[in-house]
């Protein structure tokens, strides 16, 4: 078999047989799979709504991903998307209520105050990676749980107690009327672009600046890049600052996007944690995190209808979705059975 | 006739490319077995298709005589093979012991039993003489130690058949005795072996029989005590080999590397450099004898800025780089073939041809604005890997898919062709076949012959007597003399490394 159609055939088995396996899961439980999946269908394409409703859900996610795979591509395990995904939210927040700028600055100005915001909650754990050889893993979970209080009462201190922000000004709005006419008022926004553009900006700085260059030397080999004269602390916190930054403008797309404010919050958004897996499925290549972001995002958001039109409860949703997801992240053993299988054949013949 | 092993017609292809072309090697019980070929001809590849590494495209592989699908290691093992690998796969923070049993625990209710298996770990190390401390830490054993683990855990896991890939590479010269040593202790204990190595004189010493190949083809089967050197040597080249390089007299000039009172500590905060003064002028090589762990390490990395300078000081072309940045002190005409390719020298997981720029990926023309242009990348690893004969099947092979012979020669060409003022060559020709030396000791002398200045540090003492001007016996962490190549003999070298002076500094001896 040639390695292309390898390439082609292992997404779709896996896809398929999670399907089937969910299917049964379904069954069991007393569900009819073909309803199921025709809710799941429509929830993704059903109509225009749900068509933009799915890409706005994918948007977080292409950033939680590529944030993780920035890390992971540059030797470091980032488990604080979810943190700085959330200070990221909270900055864009609070700079896109507490000004009153001319659109072309307040945006802007707002994105950088979220990215920055993840970079800087990226930054300690990458000092401490650099400086004390604290393990990334330990710290950035910690930073988590500090990322989530701190917004809380920020939350409460901008709000006089209130458990929401006040709502951004339209000057630093990525909503976008013609985006929701177009989709039936679904909340499509500018955002699902700045994901484009953030895939195509990891792309070039790992695979064509010397910056990435160094980033990924010193990921694989600190001796190595040691030894070639890189600056090998300064090299791991960078990786660490920028993985940040594309965490906190996932946080951006729905403090500015999808929501207009922030919420005070009782647990995790879970995107964070989500974008280990996209960025898994992804291979932490950029364009992969993209296609795993959609998948990732597909699924969530057309398993919302699956309650609504099918009947089938919201647990069993998750389990489905779940299911499909494990499937294609092993493709790895559908990989190595087709190989196994195209062995037997060659020594059949 | 009585094999334990025949590997028949072995074909084995990575993608395109032909590793292992209809290769036959057959064992005898109690014999060794030589396996001979320049880097890259595939010998790592076939041992690995024995032991159920890789599994082979066409042949048939009999273990007594039987035929078996060798299709993963632990088969392998069940079959009595084992392998002790070109590098070591040990876990650096585990005891001796615990290496050894990784992967087959013996267990008692469940719980790790480590002191019957330390029992017999210790019971085996006596038998075959291996004198290795089943509870010692494997980050603080030599590497002729670790080696010796190794074995055992081949031992312990009952192997009957061993292989042997490039052991002697990285032993000093004392440790490779005792492994010859421990070889014919096996043989007599009913083992057989198949030997990688690339140094004849081992293999005249300690084979039975040399199977050699060449660019994956298998060439013959010879009786050793029918053969010599260099009937070996053609054999696997192709063509006749000069072994002791030819050079005209150096013409020293200025001093490039000035070393005064040198003292470097190791990370345990103990002084390995001591005190040490040292000059290499331009035009000459200087080499460096010593036995493995009298400060070497130590004086090349606080040379190229690796490690701190207590105290002394190191000016290359009369500026000071004492405590410079690597990075500074590359930039000021240094190159270095680092003791440790795979630590230092490469970055496995990059192409071999993004490696070939490891130091200068950020200069122009390489790098302009930041961008790195990798079709320029691509065309100088090309050149490299033409000019110093890297075998490789492109340049976008990931250096870890490259045999260890051609990975220290892309590492030498990189460093050479940067053409520095002075070039460390810390031992270059660890691991590369009799063609690849004689190759690099022709482009060594060429620089020193361009007006560079040259370090060669080396265990061999062939080579530091082959292709130095000058050598300085370093021991203990200090230069106790300095002697030149054609006024000593190896013997006297031996001694002076030994720590023994010789009464008066330079004595005419017969060479
Ligand atoms: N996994 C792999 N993928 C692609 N090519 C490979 C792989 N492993 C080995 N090769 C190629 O196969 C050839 C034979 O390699 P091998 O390691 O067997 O050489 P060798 O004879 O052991 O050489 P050396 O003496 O330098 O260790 C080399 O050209 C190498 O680049
Ligand atoms: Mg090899």
């Amino acid at each position: 078999m040639s390695k292309r159609v390898v390439n082609i055939l292992v997404p779709l088995i896996s896809i398929v047989l999670g399907l089937i396996i969910g299917a049964i899961v379904m069954l069991i439980s007393g569900f009819n799979p073909v309803d199921g999946y025709i809710a799941l269908w429509n929830g993704v394409f059903g109509s225009s709504y749900n068509m933009g409703e799915t890409v706005r859900q994918i948007t977080p996610y292409v950033f939680a991903g590529l944030a993780v795979a920035f890390a992971f591509r540059t030797g470091l395990f980032n488990i604080g998307v979810e943190g700085q995904l959330i200070v990221g939210w909270l900055a864009a927040a609070y700079v896109g209520s507490a000004f009153e700028l001319p659109k072309i600055i307040h945006l802007p100005l707002a994105l950088l105050a979220a990215a920055a915001a993840g970079a800087l909650w990226a930054f300690i754990p990458g000092l401490l990676k650099a400086k004390l050889q604290v393990h990334e893993v330990i710290v950035t979970i910690m930073m988590n749980y500090i990322a989530l209080h701190v917004a809380n009462a920020t939350i409460s201190a901008l709000s006089d107690g209130g458990d929401k922000t006040e709502k951004i000004h339209d000057s630093a709005s990525l909503r976008s009327p013609f985006f929701e006419s177009l989709t039936d008022y679904s909340r499509l926004h500018w955002g699902f672009l700045i994901a484009l553009i953030a895939v195509l900006i990891m792309w070039f700085i790992l695979e064509k600046t010397t910056q990435g260059y160094e980033l990924k030397s010193v990921g694989f080999n600190q001796n190595a890049s040691e030894y070639a004269g890189m600056n090998v602390s300064k090299n791991i916190i960078l990786a660490m600052v920028i993985s940040g930054a594309f965490a906190g403008l996932g946080g951006a797309m729905e403090g500015l996007g999808t929501f207009g404010n922030i919420t005070k919050m009782t647990g995790f958004t879970g995107i964070g944690f989500d974008g280990i897996a996209v960025a898994l499925l992804g291979a932490n290549q950029p364009f992969g995190v993209l296609l795993g972001a959609i998948l990732f995002g597909g699924l969530k958001n057309g398993g919302l209808n699956m309650p609504n039109e099918a009947g089938i409860p919201v647990e069993i949703v998750s389990i489905v979705i779940a299911l499909i997801i494990f499937f294609v992240a092993s493709g790895y053993i559908i990989r190595v059975g087709l190989d196994r299988l195209s062995k037997k054949k060659k020594e059949g013949k | 006739m009585d094999y334990v092993i025949e590997m028949l017609g072995i074909r084995k292809q990575f993608g395109d490319f032909v590793a292992n072309d209809n290769i036959t090697l057959q064992l005898k019980k109690g014999e060794i077995h030589a396996l001979l070929g320049e880097n890259g001809a595939g010998k790592s590849t076939l041992m690995n298709v024995l032991f159920g590494l890789y599994q082979p495209e066409a042949g048939v592989i009999k273990v007594n005589g039987k035929e078996v699908k060798i299709t993963d290691p632990n088969k392998a093992n069940d079959l009595g093979i084992g392998m002790v690998h070109q590098h070591f796969m040990l876990v650096e923070n585990f005891t001796v012991t615990e290496n050894i049993i990784l992967g087959s625990e013996p267990t008692k209710m469940g719980l790790v039993n480590i002191r019957d298996a330390a029992k017999k770990v210790q019971q085996l190390s006596e038998k075959y003489g291996l004198n290795v401390d089943p509870y010692a830490k494997i980050e603080d054993i030599s590497v002729g130690m670790q080696q010796r683990v190794e074995i055992l855990k081949t031992l312990y896991r009952g192997a009957e058949m061993l292989i042997f890939d490039e052991p002697t590479a990285s032993l000093t010269p004392q440790e490779i005795n005792e492994l010859i040593q421990i070889m014919k202790r096996l043989i007599k204990e009913g083992k057989s072996i198949i030997l990688i190595t690339h140094k004849l004189k081992e293999i005249m010493d300690v084979s039975d029989r040399v199977t050699i190949i060449r660019k994956g083809q298998g060439i013959g089967t010879v009786t050793t005590a029918e053969t010599n050197p260099d009937q070996l040597a053609e054999m696997m080249v192709g063509r006749q080999v000069v072994f002791k390089t030819e050079k005209t007299t150096a013409h020293p000039k200025d001093v490039v590397l000035n070393i005064e009172n040198l003292t470097v500590q190791d990370n345990r905060g103990i002084d390995r450099v001591k005190d040490l003064s040292l000059a290499v002028r331009a035009g000459e090589i200087v080499g460096i004898a010593g036995i493995d762990g009298n400060g070497q390490s130590e004086l090349i990395e606080a040379i190229t800025g690796l490690r701190k300078v207590k105290s002394g000081q190191i000016s290359l072309n009369g500026k000071d780089i004492t405590g410079k940045k690597p990075r500074k002190i590359t930039e000021s005409g240094i190159g270095h073939i680092p003791q440790d390719r795979h630590k230092h020298g490469l970055v496995l997981d990059f192409p071999i041809g993004h490696n070939i720029v490891l130091q200068t990926y950020y200069q122009s023309p390489v790098s302009k604005g930041g961008i790195i242009d990798y079709k320029r990348v691509n065309s100088i690893a090309r050149n490299i890997i033409e000019e110093y004969d890297v075998r490789t099947p492109s340049e976008m092979t990931q250096a870890r898919a490259l045999s260890g012979g051609n990975q220290q020669k892309a590492i030498i060409g990189r460093e050479i062709n940067r053409d520095p003022d002075l070039l460390i060559a810390a031992l270059p020709t660890r691991g590369l076949d009799v063609g690849a030396i004689e190759f690099i000791h022709k482009r060594l002398i060429e620089q020193r012959d361009k007006g560079k200045a040259v370090l060669l540090i080396s265990f061999e003492l062939d080579e530091v007597m082959n292709v130095s001007d000058n050598i300085a016996v370093i021991h203990d962490g200090s230069i106790i003399d300095t002697v030149s190549p054609k006024e000593t003999t190896e013997q006297e070298l031996g001694l002076l490394m030994a720590g023994h002076s010789l009464g008066h500094s330079k004595k005419v001896g017969d060479a």
